[in-house]
Order: structure tokens, then C-alpha cells, then sequence
């Protein structure tokens, strides 16, 4: 094997990215007394004017990539704190037009975490079923609506399976019957091109550490025209026009702005050189038997794979991949014995669900990590196989389904 | 999932070098032949154990032992480790085996304690099937 692989191999881009070089240079540029290290809500020096002018750039070059006005962006603390502050913000907001809320059972946990909490609050959720490919569909939100729906909640790119959800479609049925449209969209930045001026959707939430950007900081798009107003979370200065007090940290931002600056510059040949790695991968792993692609191949994003090996145990499988980083369904939820509940969610079986593991490339994967991973899954896919009890009754004709199993 | 050393060696040992760590399957209908199989593919581990017997004085001596399992690496690793208790003990003594001896064997966390009880199953299975034919 070549030398110039460096172990473990990153293939688990859609979990976290590292930051571009450029935007941890540009991160360093605004700590320290030689740097730009004000509060920008300091009124009555250059420190806080310089650090307000770094943050309102950084605001643009984020309106920029998405296509909407700078003032339409609020700061938050990451994509968890965006849909907090927007379902929670809508619906303590609008509670007096109707306590219901439509979402699905593939969002992330941040979205359905709070919509839990507002059921315990006395709202009412329907949470969708996504269709065999891993899509919510407009017409499962349509069926979905009644006359006390306030606001519906989609993500745009699932973040285990790829699978790329109609925000035309869903937005236009929203606008249609009064109701507000949130979106997650932090797996979307860079990846694919979203244009909020003509997208009927009301509230967006953005994540920096998935783009290239650092941690801890992310954004919520609140439109201005037709005018959304929300209720804020957090209390304490009413920064950014009162939705989300606190100090701006103004590192962070700029960080973000940086790598969403890039995002918009770089988005063609990132795209290209995904799709290249993609088309290795999968037409090499599609040549092992039994394998299985999670989510609608013909709506998904190319940087997300998720595939299930059959009769080979997902957990086994990373332990047997011990030099790439990948995750086994959403990096939540790994840490429980839980198969995922994005693949149960698609009628799944058990037994696929949970040996699924997600493949996510990005920008600075080289075609030599994908040779090596091919080689190392290959490897141990055959040896954990030969290895399955399920595997050689596979092999000799037996259908597993007629099995008297021993649960336990 | 952080786990002992040696849930990991014998993990990576076993997939690496299968036929030493006795992988693989006798013929289930040969008369010196007992099969166990426990689990079930959706709870996630299912395991195959197979005695191959010897007659000595009026008991019966474990020659030799193949396996395969279906699960976790602390499954496959608590199979493995069965699998060397058991060359050369009677049946008797391998009745004796308990789930807690692989557990200390092999450092199992809290969570995974059901992997050792189902090797645990798997040979009470076996050596029951085997004695069925006798």
C-alpha cells in the first residue's frame, strides 16, 4: 500500500469537516490584541467598529451563498440552536393560530428533540413517514394539514441517507394554506445550490462545522418578506434585532462567512470532483454481492453513501474498518444499540438497518482513499461473511424469513 | 464502544486468521456431531457452535469444535473465546462453562453481557443435541 495514506482515512464528512486552511487563518486573525478582537457591540470605540463591520462581511458572504438578504440571517450557536429557535420560536409565537405541527420521522434529532418538548408543552405533532426511497413527499404533507397547522418542519438533505427532499413542492403547499415552512438545511451548504429569493420557505437552519467552517457557530434564515416572526430562546442584550441575545463571537462568524464565502466560490469543482469519487466507489462496491444502497438514487446528493451489507453485523463491520472513520447510521445515536431510526423509518428490516454504514467524501478526499477503503471493505466484508452463520445459509438457499428464530 | 484489548485482539485475530480460531462447519447429520444455534439476525446476533465428540470410558470428550456467528465484535469475540474453553474438556466439565467466564476472559462491558450468555447458550444447545443422538 502506498505510503502517502495517512491512517485512519476521514470518510465521515457529513458527521463533521475539518476547516479549510483559509478560514483558520482567518479565524486566528480575530483573537488575539494585534487581531480584530472587539465587540461588535461595542458602540463607542474602533475595536467593536472594526469587529461589527467582520461580522455584517461574514453575514453577507452567508446571504450570499443561499441567495437572501443579509438581514434575514441570525447568528446561533450552531444548526441544533437554529431549529430550536425556530420551532420553538414559531410556535410560542403563533401559538394562538392553532397548536400543530407537521414534521417527519427522518429529521434530525434537533428537530425532533423540540418538537417533543412542545408536545409536552400541549402542542400536537405529526410526524411523516418518508416514502421507501427516503423522501417526504409534498403529498404526505398535504394529508397532513389541518386547520390548526402553524407550521411544518422538513429537512432539505437527510443526513444519513443523502436523499434530497422537494422544497418547491412542500413550500408551495405551505404557502398555499397559511403555514410556516422551517428547513434544515445544514447538510446542504456547498453541496448543492439553494436560492431562498425564490424558494417559498420561511425559516432555514444553518450549520458552519459541515462546510468546512469551525464548530460551535451556525444560522437561522427568518424571512423578512412575507414577514416570520419568532420568539426568542435566549434573553440577555437583544442582539441580533432581539431574536438570540448574546456576545457575537466574532471568531466564529467571521469563520463561518469565510468558509461560506469559499462554499459559493469552490461549490462547481467541489461538485465535480465528489461526483468522480462517487462514481469510483460505488461502481466498485457495486460489484460485491448483497449490498444494498439506502435512499432514492435518483434524489440524493453524491457525498452521502449509505449502504447495508447483508448478513454482516454493522457494528462488526467498523471494528473490522478500523483504519477509516465512518459512521453506522447517525453519529448521535451510534453510541446506543439501536439500529437507525432514519432505516427503520423506511421499512428496513432490522437485520439491513443495522448493517448500514455511511460513507461521506469531501473536499479534501483523494482518489487514493477510496482505492484503500475499497480494498479494506472488500477485505472485510469477506472475512466477516465467511465468518456468518447467516451468510452460508444465504449461500445454501435457505430463506431467513422461514427460520424459527430464538429471539432474545 | 470502547473496548478491552482483548475484546479487540481476539476480534482481529479471529476474522484475520479464521481457520486457527476454528471458523467454519462440520456436516450437522454425522452422529459424532452436536449443533447449537442461538440468537436471531434481528436482534442483531445469531450464533452457530458445533461439537465434534469423542467416546472415552463412559464419557465423552470434546475433540473439536467449529463456529460461526452473526453480531458485534464482542459476539464474535465471545464465541471465539468459547470455542478454546472448550477443546478437550468432557461434557461434563463443559457444561460447567459459565457466561461469567468469558465476561472476566475477556473484560466484557455491562452492555455486551448478553453476548457471553448467548455462547453460554449455544454450547448448553450443542452438547444437547449431541446427546440427543447418542
Amino acid at each position: 500500500m502506498s505510503n502517502e495514506i495517512n491512517l485512519p482515512i476521514y470518510m465521515d464528512y457529513a458527521s463533521t469537516t475539518p476547516v479549510d486552511p483559509r478560514v483558520a487563518k482567518k479565524i486566528s486573525d480575530h483573537l488575539t490584541l494585534d487581531g480584530n478582537f472587539g465587540n461588535p457591540a461595542s458602540r463607542s470605540h474602533k475595536f467593536g467598529w472594526k469587529a461589527e463591520e467582520a461580522v455584517e462581511e461574514a453575514r453577507s458572504h452567508v446571504a450570499n451563498l443561499v441567495n437572501c438578504d443579509p438581514r434575514e440571517i441570525v447568528w446561533t450557536s450552531g444548526a441544533t440552536e437554529a431549529d430550536n429557535l425556530a420551532i420553538k420560536g414559531i410556535a410560542n409565537f403563533y401559538q394562538m393560530n392553532g397548536k400543530h405541527i407537521i414534521t417527519s420521522k427522518i429529521e434530525h434529532k434537533a428537530v425532533l428533540d423540540p418538537c417533543r418538548q412542545l408536545e409536552r408543552d400541549g402542542f400536537e405533532v405529526t410526524y411523516l413517514e418518508p416514502n421507501e426511497g427516503g423522501l417526504i413527499t409534498p403529498e404526505a404533507v398535504l394529508n397532513a394539514i389541518r386547520e390548526d397547522t402553524i407550521l411544518i418542519s422538513i429537512m432539505h438533505i437527510n443526513n444519513e441517507l443523502g436523499t434530497i427532499n422537494d422544497l418547491g413542492g412542500i413550500g408551495k403547499i405551505a404557502r398555499e394554506n397559511g403555514i410556516f415552512f422551517h428547513v434544515d438545511a445544514a447538510q446542504s451548504t456547498g453541496k448543492i445550490a439553494i436560492d431562498l429569493s425564490s424558494l417559498p420557505v420561511d425559516l432555514m437552519s444553518f450549520s458552519a462545522h459541515k462546510t468546512y467552517g469551525p464548530k460551535g457557530i451556525g444560522a437561522l434564515f427568518v424571512r423578512r418578506k412575507p414577514r416570520v416572526r419568532i420568539e426568542a430562546q435566549i434573553h440577555g442584550g437583544g442582539h441580533e434585532r432581539g431574536m438570540r441575545s448574546g456576545t457575537l463571537p466574532t471568531h466564529q462568524i467571521v469563520g463561518m462567512g469565510e468558509a461560506f464565502r469559499i462554499a459559493k466560490e469552490e461549490m462547481d469543482n467541489d461538485k465535480i470532483k465528489i461526483q468522480s469519487l462517487h462514481d469510483k466507489f460505488y461502481d466498485s462496491i457495486s460489484k460485491i454481492e448483497e449490498i444494498y444502497v439506502n435512499g432514492d438514487t435518483d434524489n440524493k446528493v453524491n457525498n452521502i453513501l449509505n449502504i447495508s451489507f447483508a448478513y454482516v453485523e454493522g457494528e462488526s463491520l467498523i471494528m473490522a474498518l478500523k483504519d477509516i472513520a465512518v459512521s453506522s447510521g447517525s453519529a448521535c445515536t451510534s453510541a446506543s444499540l439501536e439500529p437507525s431510526y432514519v432505516l427503520r423509518a423506511l421499512g428496513r428490516k432490522d437485520e439491513l438497518a443495522s448493517s448500514s454504514i455511511r460513507f461521506s467524501f469531501g473536499r479534501f478526499t483523494t482518489e487514493e482513499d477510496v482505492d484503500y477503503t475499497l480494498t479494506l471493505i472488500n477485505h472485510a466484508v469477506d472475512r466477516l461473511r465467511e465468518l456468518s452463520p447467516l451468510w452460508e445459509m444465504y449461500l445454501d438457499g435457505i430463506d431467513l424469513d422461514t427460520v424459527d428464530w430464538q429471539t432474545h | 464502544m470502547a473496548y478491552s484489548k482483548k475484546v479487540v485482539d481476539k476480534f482481529e485475530n479471529t476474522i484475520n486468521e479464521p481457520a486457527k480460531y476454528n471458523v467454519g462447519r462440520f456436516d450437522p447429520k454425522e452422529m459424532n456431531v452436536g449443533t447449537g444455534m442461538v440468537g436471531a439476525p434481528a436482534c442483531g446476533d445469531v450464533m452457530k457452535l458445533q461439537i465434534k465428540c469423542e467416546s472415552k470410558g463412559n464419557t465423552h470428550i470434546i475433540k473439536d469444535v467449529k463456529f460461526k456467528t452473526y453480531g458485534c465484535g464482542s459476539a464474535i469475540a465471545s464465541s471465539s473465546e468459547l470455542v478454546e474453553m472448550l477443546i478437550g474438556k468432557t461434557l461434563e466439565e463443559a457444561k460447567e462453562i459459565k457466561n461469567i467466564d468469558i465476561v472476566e476472559a475477556l473484560e466484557l462491558p455491562p452492555i455486551k453481557i448478553h453476548c457471553s450468555v448467548l455462547a453460554e447458550d449455544s454450547i448448553k444447545q450443542a452438547i444437547e443435541d449431541y446427546e440427543q443422538k447418542q
